[in-house]
This record gives structure tokens, C-alpha cells and sequence, in this order.
């Protein structure tokens, strides 16, 4: 694609500004480089903008000029933020892997002479030898482990203590240890005489490879919001003075008329102003069939034209669309914990501490209570237990749970709003449906058309659409739309009146045209006998049947009804074989709701209720000691779904009140309900084991290391296999919780 | 013996004084501007005064490649941000009230302080 060319700008990064009146300096120096057509330098951030076509070089060079310095800074939109962050993290694996390969190339051989040979240290000539391996050593631990060496420094400095901690005073205490043994070997009787340089080396090389296999994992984690993030095109089509170009998708303002062509994603919301195509929005709403859009309708940034080209007016930009309140709101709740991982929290907070304490109490119980060699068995015990401790695996075992669970109900247009309603969801136990927009599509439609008297539909229908149209009535719409769909032209009536609770009166070519119910009738005396039952019958079916008459004799029946929707029968059954109990409420009359209720298969239904009897029905059922979910599609439901454990908004595609409810679930349809709830207990599954796959490793591995199996099995945990421990339970935790990638919620 | 045993009660006292009884020094700002560093499994600085009822912006320096320091997360502000490499990592927080309030990243090792005033 083509870029516009006055549009183009570059940013750079500001190294040496320290003071308010370097802006105006600087912004000067860049102004007078030939093509720089606009200077804006931001300085809390110390970032320039130069708009125009000025030449990169000349640029940095003017700001080197007056002594200060100048980096090219990326466009600094997500999708760049995001190719930076992986190449960051690539160059942060090759790093590890190198220093795991150095670190594994020193110890693995040591170890294995370790096997076959002892490594004791008697005579002169091993303690020069060992003498020249702890050099080595040393050396491999300042190269491959000098950041754990600086982390654990600077943060005891700062009166702090993680992981870095451990890992040193670890590999530290075998070191000195060994050290000690080599250079006074007169100060440890003649058994204790033995070194452990491998363990040092092993350590860091196997903790190197953990972290490096961890860093490739979490990549995978954040999958979905890399993927949201990609479906923001970087350019439109925009239409200025009469012609048509490429810009960059920060420039389009809003009312700007944007064109996209099939094949092409939508850039930013709008609104249709001329022409009609199918669009996919599944990317945003789960929902599979594609969208017919025509003039009026709105569309959404991300999604994609498929058939038409389509003109539209932007209504909302960058930071304001649909798609990028759906990526922030993604973003945070990714970061917030449900509960239950809260005490992990608590526990990895003051854990580093307490297991420094716990490496000294048991190095103690080992020189006072020990066989010999004591000493060196402590100096094990301390190592070990210093180095399978680390909480990093507890730290992680919640948020990377969260962080798929809640991108892939994302991916299937489910929206959490934080890790407290996933919790929440999971548990369950009662769901409130309203049925109007939830269980029903929330539209009414004309079902029926029974005609009488030797009338014909078309007619019926012109005139009942004629009438209608001065009319407010909801049904008055279903009424037209359905005329319109027969091609009819309406007709101007005159002496319209409406009857409240009775039905509408209005004179069309002299004549009375007559529609309502069996009270408008009766009052003017129209004979309805041979409709009656029918009419009845249609009301049973949970249709609102009218009457239709003209100059006093009878026409036709109309019904009209809010359809169900088609899946929301399958849905309320993968509801219900979950063990939930369901519940439907509707304002309207019983007939209906019953009829409704018992084609969706809903056996505890309440009708007639008002919005606020609605939130009663909600406390009630909390009261009993129910986990009360409540579904609902906005504004009337609005207290009920603040009201519920979590509500469930239905946004019906755009203009949603992503705001409201603590779930909104995008798609229309009632699956989506489900899958919210399926999704739901699969990742709190995850964090239960991932919490417990963590706690296993710090509950278990530590006595163990401190030696409590010892005087049971003479069981002692190498330092090496602490270390090869503790980097699989960072492994462990991370590798489960991708897991959840490919959770699909059952159909059926 | 009794000289390991006591030498070991000791460093336990020194550690609890160390992390948990010391109070950290704190930074006063008055311009409620203020740079941290993110580096070596720390925040720097740490504990930070601040003014209350005005907007507080922070810029966060990551120089720390370690997973752990990727998110900065302010648990009682629902703010959560992500910390790209480098000194780009602007955060307004609109004014707050007096009081405490911690941050610290995913896996709260790294763990800093807003004290409002
Ligand atoms: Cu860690």
C-alpha cells in the first residue's frame, strides 16, 4: 500500500534534556533541517516529533550540534511495541541459552568425574588442580551468572530479596565451601574434604535453560491480545478534497469518509453511508455468520468486508473504537487475580526471607545433631534448600492462568472484566434470564396473517401499515417492516386516534380501518365470533394476535411475536446439564411466558414482573444462599446485573455498554453464555493446579532439602537436582497454563 | 559450637532487621514527577512521597530484561502497566487521596510504595 507522503513523521528519543528551556533549543535546531515541517517535543516523555520528509541523518546530527543527543524511536503503536518486546525477548533467550551452555559445559563434566571419581581433596597435587576447577568456576559463575550475582546486590541494597538472592547465596556457600577446602584444608577433618564446584555450575546453567524455556512460554501466553491487537489495520482509505488516499490510521479524524474495498479490514467505527456488503465479525463478537451491512448500519474497526465496497463515516478513532476498548479491557483483567490467587501473593512476598532463615536453622541442626561429616552435610542441606525454594512459581502460577483464560474468551467474544468475576462465574449455581433480547431475539415480528371476508394479505397488510404508521406503538414497527418487505406503498390516513389498551381508529377512502384488540371490537361492534378460537390459539403459542376490521367487519388476524432466538434452546440444555438452575423473567403476560418457556425447556419462570422486582428476585435467590448469575441485555436489567454475583451483559455487537456487567458477551446468541461459563471453570481448574503443582514443589522440596527424610531413607537432595527442580516448576506452571490455549468449550 | 549456634541466631536477627524491620528511605517529590528506575530486581527509588489531589505522572526506566519486571501493577488502583525496555514508559495517575499504595510486578518481587500526602 501506499503511504501518504505529508503525513509521514518521525520520532526520536532526547538524551541529555534536563531543563525546560532545552525544548524550545532543540525544537529550533530540528526546525531548520530542510523538509522538517512541524517540530513537537514532548518533555516529561523527552520524545520529538518531526513531521515532514526531513532526513533521518540530518535530524540527529542537528540535535548533536547544540549538545544534546537524538535516538530514532519506533512508531510507537502496540503492534511495533509488541515486534519490540518479542525481539527483546528473543535476544533475552539467546543470552540465557548461551549461558546456559557455557555453565553446563563446565559442570556437567565436572559432575560426571564427580560419578565416577571422588571429589575429595588430599594430596598437593588435587588441591592445585581443584585449585585451578574453582577458578573455573568462578570464572563461569561471573560470565553465565553475573545477573544473578548483580539482582541479588542491588536488591539487598535496597533492603529487598528475590530469587536472585537465593541463587547466589546458593551457588555462593557451595563455592566458599569449596573453597575453603582447597586453600585450608586443615580447618575441616580429613572427610569433609570434598568439594562442590559442579553444583555451582550445574545450578546456574540449569536455572539459565528454566528461564530460557520460561521466556519462549510466556510469549505463547499473551497470545490473544497480539492477535487483537493485529486486526487494527495501520492505514485507511480516506476521501480529502474529492480524493482518495492511503493515511496512517492515527491521522483518520473523526467524519472523515473512509472507503474499504472487499477483501479489507475496517479501520476504525463507523457508520455506513453508502453501499452494502457481508462483513466477519467474528474476531470481535464469536460470531460465525458474517454481518449483512447497509446504509445506516454501524461497523466496527477490525472486522473484515468481505463481498461490496463499502463508504463509511468514522464515528469513533483510535484509542475511542470498539475494538481498542476490547483490547484495554482485555489487557487489564489479565492483570487483576481472582482470589484464590491472592494468597500466593501473600505467601511470595515474604517468602525469600523465611527461606534464608529456614537454610540457617537447618544448616544448624545438621553441625549440632549431624553424622560426620556435619559440616559437610550442612553446607549441602544450606545450598539445597536455598536453591529449590524459589517462589517463582507460586508468583506465576495466577496471572498466566488468567492471562489465557481470559484472551481466549476474548477470541470467542467474551469479555471479563476481571479475575474476580472469572472466580466467580465458575460457581455459579443459579442463572436469572430475562427473556426479552436474551432467550428472544427482543424484536417483534409479524408471525401470522389470517384473513376473513374474502380479503387478501397485500391489502390487509397496506392498510394495517398505513394506519400503523401514525402510530407509536412497539408493534407498529414489526407491522411496517413487514408491509415493506411486501413491497407496499402506504397511504396518508386521517382522523387517527389511538385507544390506550384497546387499539388504533383512523379513515382511509371513506373508510373506518379498525385495529386492536377483542375490547376495540367489541366496543365497535365488530363481529369476531369465527376468529375468536383461532385467535386464542395463536395466543397460546405465545404470539400477540390482533384484530383487523374495516367499516365494521372483520379483515384479518395479525400476530405478532418476539421470535426465540434459533440456538437458544440447544444452549439453556448445556446450561442446565451443567447444574445450573435456570430461571426466567419477563414482563410479559403469563401466557406468553409460559409458551416461551416451555419451547426453550425452562421449568421456573416468572412473568409480569417490573425492572425493580427483578432485583428482588436476584436478592431472594442470593439470600437462600445461591450463587446468583443474571443475563440480560442492558439498560432495564441494569440493576439486576449489578446486583447479581456476576452479571452478564448481552452486548448485541457495537454499541455496547462494554461498561456494564461484569461479563459482556458480544454474540447474541446464548451459547455464549456457556462458553463463558465453560471457559470460566477450565481456568480456575488451571490455577488450582497450577497453585498446586507450585506448592508442591516449595512444601515438599524444602523439608526435604533441609534433610527431615534423612534420618528415615539417609535421604540428602543433591544441590544439583534442587537446581534442575527449580527450574522445571517455573517450566511446569507455564507449560499448564498454555494448556488452556487450546480449550474449546463442548457444543452440546 | 555454642559459637556457630549463637553466629546463626545472629544472622537470623540481622536477616528479619534487614527485610522486614528496616524502614527504606523515601524520595519526596513535590513536583509529583518522578523517574523510576527498574533494574536489577528493584524499583529505584522505592518508596516515594507524593502530593495528594494532584496528578501524579510516573516514568518507568526499565533496564531489567527479567520477565518478573514486565508489568507494574497498582493492586488498590486497578492500574496495570506494561513495561517495555527503555525509558518510554509514561504513567499518569489522576490525583489520589492520602494514603498508601503499593506497587510491585506479577510476581511481586520487585515492590515499591506510593505514600500520598
Ligand atoms: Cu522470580
Amino acid at each position: 500500500m501506499s503511504k501518504n507522503i505529508n503525513s509521514s513523521s518521525q520520532n526520536f528519543i532526547i538524551e541529555g534534556a534536563n531543563c525546560g528551556s532545552c525544548v524550545a533549543k532543540i525544537e529550533k535546531a530540528l526546525k531548520t533541517v530542510s523538509g522538517a515541517q512541524r517540530v513537537e517535543m514532548n518533555f516529561a516523555q523527552r520524545t520529538v516529533q518531526v513531521e515532514g520528509q526531513a532526513d533521518e541523518a540530518a535530524l540527529i546530527a542537528a540535535v548533536e550540534n547544540i549538545g544534546y543527543k537524538a535516538k530514532p524511536m519506533s512508531n510507537d503503536s502496540e503492534q511495533d511495541a509488541l515486534d519490540e518486546k518479542a525481539k527483546a525477548d528473543d535476544a533475552h533467550y539467546k543470552k540465557l541459552m548461551r549461558n546456559m551452555i557455557l555453565a553446563l559445559g563446565v559442570g556437567a563434566p565436572l559432575m560426571l568425574y564427580g560419578l565416577i571419581f571422588d571429589m575429595n581433596v588430599i594430596t598437593t597435587t588435587q588441591r592445585i588442580a581443584w585449585f585451578i576447577v574453582g577458578l573455573a568456576t568462578l570464572a563461569v559463575m561471573a560470565v553465565a551468572g553475573k545477573q544473578f550475582y548483580n539482582g541479588a546486590w542491588q536488591a539487598f541494597k535496597n533492603h529487598a530479596a528475590n530469587m536472585d538472592t537465593l541463587i547466589a547465596l546458593g551457588t555462593g556457600t557451595a563455592w566458599l565451601y569449596s573453597m575453603v577446602v582447597v586453600i585450608t584444608p586443615n580447618l575441616l577433618p580429613e572427610v569433609a574434604r570434598h568439594v562442590y564446584f559442579e553444583a555451582s555450575a550445574m545450578i546456574i546453567g540449569l536455572i539459565s535453560l528454566g528461564l530460557a524455556l520460561e521466556v519462549k512460554a510466556r510469549g505463547r501466553t499473551s497470545e490473544a491480545i497480539k492477535r487483537l491487537i493485529g486486526l487494527q489495520p495501520k492505514t485507511a482509505r480516506v476521501i480529502r478534497d474529492g480524493q482518495e488516499r492511503d493515511i496512517d490510521i492515527s491521522d483518520v479524524v473523526k467524519n472523515d469518509q473512509v472507503r474499504v474495498r472487499p477483501g479489507e479490514k475496517i479501520s476504525v467505527d463507523g457508520e455506513v453511508l453508502e453501499g452494502s456488503s457481508s462483513v466477519d465479525e467474528s474476531m470481535l463478537t464469536g460470531e460465525p455468520m458474517p454481518v449483512t451491512k447497509q446504509i445506516g448500519d454501524t461497523v466496527v474497526a477490525g472486522s473484515i468486508n468481505k463481498t461490496g465496497t463499502l463508504l463509511f463515516k468514522a464515528t469513533h478513532i483510535g484509542s475511542e473504537t470498539t475494538l481498542a476498548n476490547i483490547i484495554n479491557m482485555v489487557k487489564r483483567a489479565q492483570n487483576s487475580k481472582p482470589s484464590i490467587g491472592r494468597l500466593a501473593d501473600v505467601i511470595s512476598g515474604i517468602f525469600v526471607p523465611t527461606v534464608m532463615i529456614i537454610a540457617i536453622l537447618a544448616g544448624l541442626a545438621w553441625l549440632n545433631f549431624g553424622p560426620e561429616p556435619s559440616i559437610a552435610y550442612a553446607v549441602v542441606a544450606v545450598t539445597t534448600v536455598l536453591i529449590i525454594a524459589c517462589p517463582c512459581a507460586l508468583g506465576l502460577a495466577t496471572p498466566m492462568s488468567v492471562m489465557v483464560g481470559i484472551g481466549k474468551a476474548a477470541e470467542s467474544g467474551i469479555l471479563i472484566r476481571n479475575g474476580e468475576a472469572l472466580q466467580v462465574t465458575s460457581k455459579i449455581t443459579t442463572m436469572i434470564l430475562d427473556k426479552t433480547g436474551t432467550i428472544t431475539e427482543g424484536a417483534p415480528t409479524v408471525t401470522d396473517v389470517i384473513t376473513f371476508n374474502n380479503s387478501d394479505e397485500n391489502t390487509v397488510m397496506q392498510h394495517v401499515a398505513s394506519l400503523e404508521s401514525s402510530s407509536e406503538h412497539p408493534l407498529a414497527e414489526a407491522i411496517i417492516s413487514y408491509a415493506k418487505a411486501l413491497n407496499l406503498t402506504l397511504s396518508k390516513v386521517t382522523d387517527f386516534d389511538a385507544l390506550t389498551g384497546k387499539g388504533v381508529i383512523g379513515t382511509l377512502d371513506g373508510q373506518t380501518l379498525l385495529f386492536g384488540n377483542k375490547a376495540l371490537m367489541d366496543k365497535y361492534h365488530v363481529a369476531i365470533d369465527d376468529a375468536y378460537e383461532q385467535a386464542q390459539t395463536l395466543a397460546s403459542e405465545a404470539k400477540t394476535p390482533m384484530y383487523f376490521a374495516v367499516n365494521q367487519q372483520l379483515q384479518a388476524i395479525i400476530a405478532v411475536a418476539d421470535p426465540i432466538k434459533a440456538d437458544s434452546a440447544a444452549a439453556i440444555k448445556r446450561l442446565q446439564n451443567k447444574g445450573i438452575h435456570l430461571v426466567m423473567l419477563t414482563g410479559d403476560n403469563q401466557a406468553t411466558a409460559q409458551a416461551v418457556a416451555k419451547k426453550v425447556g425452562i421449568k421456573d419462570f416468572i412473568a409480569e414482573v417490573l425492572p425493580d422486582d427483578k432485583v428482588n428476585e436476584v436478592i431472594k435467590r442470593q439470600a437462600k444462599g445461591e450463587i446468583v448469575g443474571m443475563t440480560g441485555d442492558g439498560i432495564n436489567d441494569a440493576p439486576a446485573l449489578a446486583q447479581a454475583d456476576v452479571g452478564f451483559a448481552i452486548g448485541t455487537g457495537t454499541d455496547i455498554a462494554i461498561e456494564s456487567g461484569d461479563i459482556t458477551l458480544m454474540r447474541g446468541s446464548l451459547h455464549g453464555l456457556a462458553d463463558a461459563i465453560a471457559v470460566s471453570s477450565a481456568t480456575i481448574l488451571n490455577i488450582k493446579q497450577n497453585l498446586f503443582g507450585a506448592f508442591i514443589y516449595n512444601v515438599a522440596g524444602i523439608p526435604i532439602a533441609a534433610g527431615v527424610l534423612y534420618p528415615f531413607f539417609g535421604l540428602l537432595l543433591n544441590p544439583v537436582v534442587a537446581g534442575a527442580a527449580m527450574a522445571l516448576s517455573s517450566l511446569t506452571v507455564v507449560s499448564n497454563a498454555n494448556r488452556l490455549r487450546f480449550f474449546k468449550p463442548a457444543k452440546s | 559450637m555454642l559459637m556457630i549456634n549463637i553466629l546463626g541466631a545472629l544472622l537470623i536477627i540481622a536477616i528479619v532487621y534487614w527485610f522486614w524491620l528496616f524502614k527504606p528511605k523515601q524520595v519526596q517529590s513535590n513536583d509529583n514527577k518522578v523517574a523510576i528506575v527498574v533494574d536489577n530486581g528493584v524499583y529505584q527509588p522505592a518508596q516515594i512521597k507524593v502530593v495528594a489531589g494532584k496528578e501524579l505522572t510516573l516514568n518507568f526506566d526499565r533496564q531489567d530484561s527479567a520477565p518478573c519486571s514486565e508489568t507494574v501493577i497498582f493492586p488498590q488502583l486497578d492500574i496495570s502497566k506494561a513495561l517495555v525496555m527503555g525509558d518510554a514508559n509514561t504513567l499518569k495517575i489522576p490525583e489520589l487521596k492520602v494514603g498508601e499504595y503499593d506497587f510491585h510486578c506479577q510476581m511481586q518481587m520487585y515492590k515499591g510504595k506510593l505514600i500520598v500526602q
